[in-house]
């Protein structure tokens, strides 16, 4: 297979497989030859399994002879962010406590995907335990933005953004706690889309902050993320705040739903540390919704804009502080030699085997749950979030959906934040406040700053209308030919 | 100075549930360490809790057993701490809102003897929360071994109100309260298997005063008698100290049942701060009227409910009673037995004393007897026809133990019916006063006690067979 392939839609390789002229063990050869290729430069793949990507591509093209193909997924590649659970491959969290553990089962996720017949292929690195906003913080050393190396990927799914960017995989799963799925995929110039919370199951995904994470699919177009959105999404019964939603076809619905849409633009969104470059790109395509009939109106969402940060750091690192709990060195993971005792034992393991963001969250977030601390912080903290989803659903009542930045600047130097944990802290300004709502969002490309760095349009729906945003999406994607730039590595 | 003793109970009871509390995989006791484990038990990266209903069943069962306003909604709060026992370092509990609020253990004091029934109280409970159990851990020279096998089981923690003042009222308190927990088949209560164990609160103050002294945990009280030990052990080492002009300390201590002493395990400014907050994984459930309703139908009468009734309806002994309320299987044995026609006095003393004696020393459990109600309540009528004599009601009860045989076919092939032949009573009485002279003097001269030795001559000559109310009869008329 040529390098043709390396930017092809999956519904053109579903097209090459089901037509014959593409075999699912060329295809994962071929993402193999380009990973092996670029990973010098993008280090976006903590690690792959190619005797196991291609056993598991030779059973695809197998099935397909057999006429028993599984659907539009069999066949196709797919990474995993580095916290996804797969039962035999590893699972890092881009974390020295788990260097060295395998993961003995399957992710829901996972499981969906294989049931599908795509090829989970490659462990995807991230901010350790996802805790990051550029993919700096993993253990393993950070990845670069495939469109500039010099720069980040973003994070904390900076790995698989990067990933499907460089052409060494057509899909990923990331997840997202804050804006670790959107983010990336802008600065990177992919679409990533944050589901709400509670339609893919976390089973398997190694916990960061409970109340906010979930999974989502990262592609290079909108069609790619409907596509793969399905093939994850729906009830899991071991998952007890995974919901009971309908999954739509959502390729089938993006045929169908063509607006015009009533779209709202949060104002507060737009104002002090927006990049003006990015602001321009993130205005024209608020101008090219309103060329083709849509109602634009200005919202405000003054708590979201105000407090969604502080709310969203107490929240997510008490969460974080008792979920990273369980790695101490007894069952499994990282177990210092040194250690004298089990206090010891404790202290030092979790002192060697995570990072200093991690370590930061989980003292911030014990202080916020402590005795006397935990109604001024974690509870008032609720109440706020609490606020804040109000304000949304006002918000809401006149619009079908929200467009904002995704980011308030394009991809940023390696570096240039990562002695400044607040500065870090708010590239996250636009999206933190949707996992507060529980919200589905995603990132579309709209566009290159005059650096030819990408820059990410979010798109801000409500509960379980997947399909509907997926279609205000689409309708940009169409107009426009950003998809098709790709970074010359 | 006489001093006053408040003791507060916090009990922790198993579930007995098929899987554990928030997986699938099989609960249980006694299996090859770390079998029952699975990511969730084992707290792997991504696992996650999901609610077993059944484990909700069981303790809104024992609230409502125990007279407890059951909450709306059951929540989950995270209870953080490290410890090598708890996989996740955090227990999956209740905080703020325990699925049980109020309720009371109805307890009974020991009578003046075992004929007399003793004082009854009803003993506060503060509240009773659901959470999950922890591993076991066993220390060697250099090392300490896990084992997760029981982490993750289902575990009530019953906490009473500081309302009992004696050991014996702890004693009764857990007695009850077991005895309730096994009759409503919520759990086992074996304490060798841990799924029983108490923690002691216990503080003395000055006689009438009502303000409550600094108080001490008890902890390690593993077996139902080390409990009353324990607690006896520690109120007289706290008046101890403070006669001694000391001062109680605030903290923990460890009971040894073997030695009857306890040592200082913690003190308060070594207490955790457990970091309660809601646990994100697990949604709030909502426990509405219809759920209440199908758990209240399976809700047993109470033991001492059930003994007020059988000394008032049956007319029972409250000996008796006492015998056959605390195991339900028994109760029910009893009025089964009853219910089908027979003396219930009667039938109790059968119990009570044959049939139990009979088990234990066949060492079988009662569900195993082949005496049945149905053979019970047939012997007993077969002695009160006047068909057999109660001494040859006892050999027949032996043969139906070992056969499983109803009574009438016993006393049939074996030819035991009584004998009310006149004519054959006359002569075995004649035989007896021509062999005994002077039982028929002392008689005579007005010792009526006199008399059984002649009736237990005639017994003895018919084998048993002699209907013993004629040979009295015969015998009055034949002396006279």
């Amino acid at each position: 297979m040529s390098s043709a392939h390396l930017f092809s839609s999956v519904q053109e390789l579903a097209a090459a497989l089901a037509g014959g002229r593409l075999s699912s063990v060329e295809l994962t050869q071929a993402c193999l030859a380009r990973i092996r290729s670029v990973e010098g430069r993008v280090r976006a793949c903590n690690s792959f399994d190619e005797p196991g990507a291609l056993a598991q591509a030779r059973e695809s093209d197998a099935r397909r002879a057999a006429g028993r193909a599984r659907g539009p997924l069999d066949g196709i590649p797919v990474g995993l962010k580095d916290v996804i659970a797969v039962q035999g491959q590893p699972l890092t969290c881009s974390s020295r406590m788990l260097a060295n553990y395998v993961s003995p089962y399957d992710a829901t996720v996972a499981a969906k995907l294989k049931a599908a017949g795509a090829i989970l292929l490659g462990r995807l690195n991230l901010d350790e335990f996802a805790m990051g906003s550029s993919t700096e913080n993993s253990a393993f050393g950070p990845t670069a933005n495939p469109w500039d190396l010099t720069r980040v990927p973003g994070g904390s799914s900076g790995g698989a953004a990067a990933a499907v960017a460089a052409g060494e995989l057509p899909l990923a799963l990331g997840s997202d706690t804050g804006g670790s799925i959107r983010q990336p995929a802008a600065l990177c110039g992919i679409v990533g889309l944050k589901p709400t919370y509670g339609l893919v199951s976390r089973y398997g995904l190694a916990a960061y902050a409970s109340s906010l994470d979930q999974i989502g699919p990262m592609g290079r177009s909108v069609a790619d993320v409907a596509l793969l959105l399905g093939a994850i999404a729906g009830h899991d019964p071991r998952d007890s705040t995974s919901l009971r939603a309908e999954v739509p076809d959502y390729g089938a619905e993006l045929a169908v739903r063509r607006g015009p849409w009533r779209l709202g633009v949060p104002r507060e969104f737009f104002g002090a540390g927006l990049d003006p470059e990015v602001g321009a790109a993130v205005q024209s395509a608020i101008a090219f919704y309103r060329s083709r009939g849509c109602e634009i109106r200005e919202v405000s969402l003054p708590l979201a804009a105000e407090y969604a940060i502080a709310v969203y750091y107490l929240i997510a690192t008490a969460e974080a502080s008792s979920n990273l709990a369980r790695y101490d060195g007894v069952r499994y993971g990282h177990r210092s030699a040194a250690a004298k005792d089990a206090v010891d034992l404790y202290f030092q393991s979790r002192a060697e085997g995570f990072g200093e963001e991690v370590k930061r969250r989980i003292i911030l977030g014990t202080h916020v749950l402590s005795s006397g601390y935990y109604d001024a912080y974690y509870l008032r903290a609720q109440k706020v979030r609490a606020l804040i989803r109000q304000e949304f659903v006002r918000v809401f009542q006149d619009c079908d959906a929200l467009l904002s930045p995704t980011s308030p600047t394009a991809a940023f130097r390696l570096g240039e934040k990562s002695a400044d944990p607040l500065a870090m802290y708010l590239t996250d300004i636009y999206t933190i406040s949707v996992n507060l709502a529980g919200l589905p969002a995603l990132s579309v490309p709209c566009g290159f700053t005059s650096a030819g760095l990408p820059v990410g349009l979010q798109i801000i729906g409500q509960p379980f209308q997947e399909a509907g945003l997926l279609a205000v999406a689409a309708a940009y994607e169409q107009a426009h030919a950003w998809k098709d730039r790709h970074p010359s590595l | 100075m006489t001093y006053q003793a408040v003791i507060g109970l916090e009990v922790h009871v198993q579930i007995r549930t098929a899987s554990k509390m928030f997986t699938r995989v099989a609960a249980g006791y006694g299996e090859p360490e770390n079998t029952l484990t699975d990511p969730v038990v084992l707290a792997l990266p991504g696992a996650l809790p999901v609610m077993n209903k059944a484990a909700l069943d069981g303790v809104i069962k024992a609230g409502l057993m125990l007279g407890c306003r059951i909450a709306p909604v059951c929540k989950w709060d995270r209870k953080n701490y490290f410890y090598p026992d708890s996989p996740k370092n955090y227990q999956i509990s209740q905080y703020d809102q325990p699925i049980c609020l109020g309720g009371a253990v109805e307890i009974e004091l020991p009578g003046p003897s075992r004929n007399v029934m003793g004082e009854h109280k009803r003993i506060p409970l503060t509240r009773i929360h659901l959470e999950e159990d922890v591993g076991k851990l066993t220390h060697g020279a250099n090392d300490s071994l896990v084992d997760y096998n029981r982490a993750g089981t289902p575990l009530m923690e019953i906490v009473s109100e500081p309302a009992m003042h004696t050991a014996d009222e702890a004693f009764a308190f857990l007695t009850a309260l077991r005895i309730a927990m096994v009759q409503g088949g919520i759990s086992d209560c074996d304490m060798e298997k841990g799924q029983l164990r108490c923690d002691a609160n216990i503080s003395i103050r000055p006689q009438g005063e009502t303000r409550l002294g600094t108080k001490v945990e008890l902890k390690n009280l593993n077996s139902i008698s080390f409990v009353r030990d324990g607690i006896a052990h520690e109120i007289r080492r706290q008046i101890a100290v403070v006669e001694a002009g000391g001062a109680i300390v605030q903290e923990t201590r460890q009971y040894d049942g073997e030695a009857g002493a306890s040592s200082a395990m913690r003190s308060k400014e070594m207490a955790h701060d457990y970091r309660y907050f809601p646990d994100p994984d697990l949604m709030p459930v909502r426990v509405d009227e219809a759920w209440l309703e199908g758990i209240r139908a399976t809700v047993p009468e109470a033991m001492f409910d059930r003994q007020r009734r059988y000394l008032a309806d049956y007319q029972l002994p409250y000996s008796i009673t006492s015998v056959l309320v605390p195991d339900r299987a028994l109760g029910d044995y009893f009025e089964e037995t009853a219910r089908l026609g027979a003396s219930p006095q009667a039938v109790g003393n059968w119990i009570a004393n044959d049939l139990l004696r009979e088990l234990a020393a066949a060492r079988l459990p009662l569900a195993e007897s082949k005496v049945r109600p149905a053979h019970l309540a047939e012997l007993v009528r077969l002695v009160e026809g006047g068909v057999i004599s109660t001494m040859i009601a006892r050999e027949v009860f032996g043969a139906m133990f070992r056969t499983g045989d109803l009574p009438a076919a016993i006393v049939e092939r074996q030819g035991l019916r009584q004998s009310s032949d006149t004519g054959e009573l006359e002569r075995w009485v004649a035989d007896a006063l021509a062999a005994d002279p002077k039982a028929v003097a002392q008689f005579k001269a007005g010792n009526e006690k006199a008399l059984n030795a002649i009736k237990g001559a005639v017994m003895k000559a018919s084998k048993g067979k002699a209907n013993p109310k004629l040979v009295d009869e015969i015998a009055r008329r034949l002396i006279g």
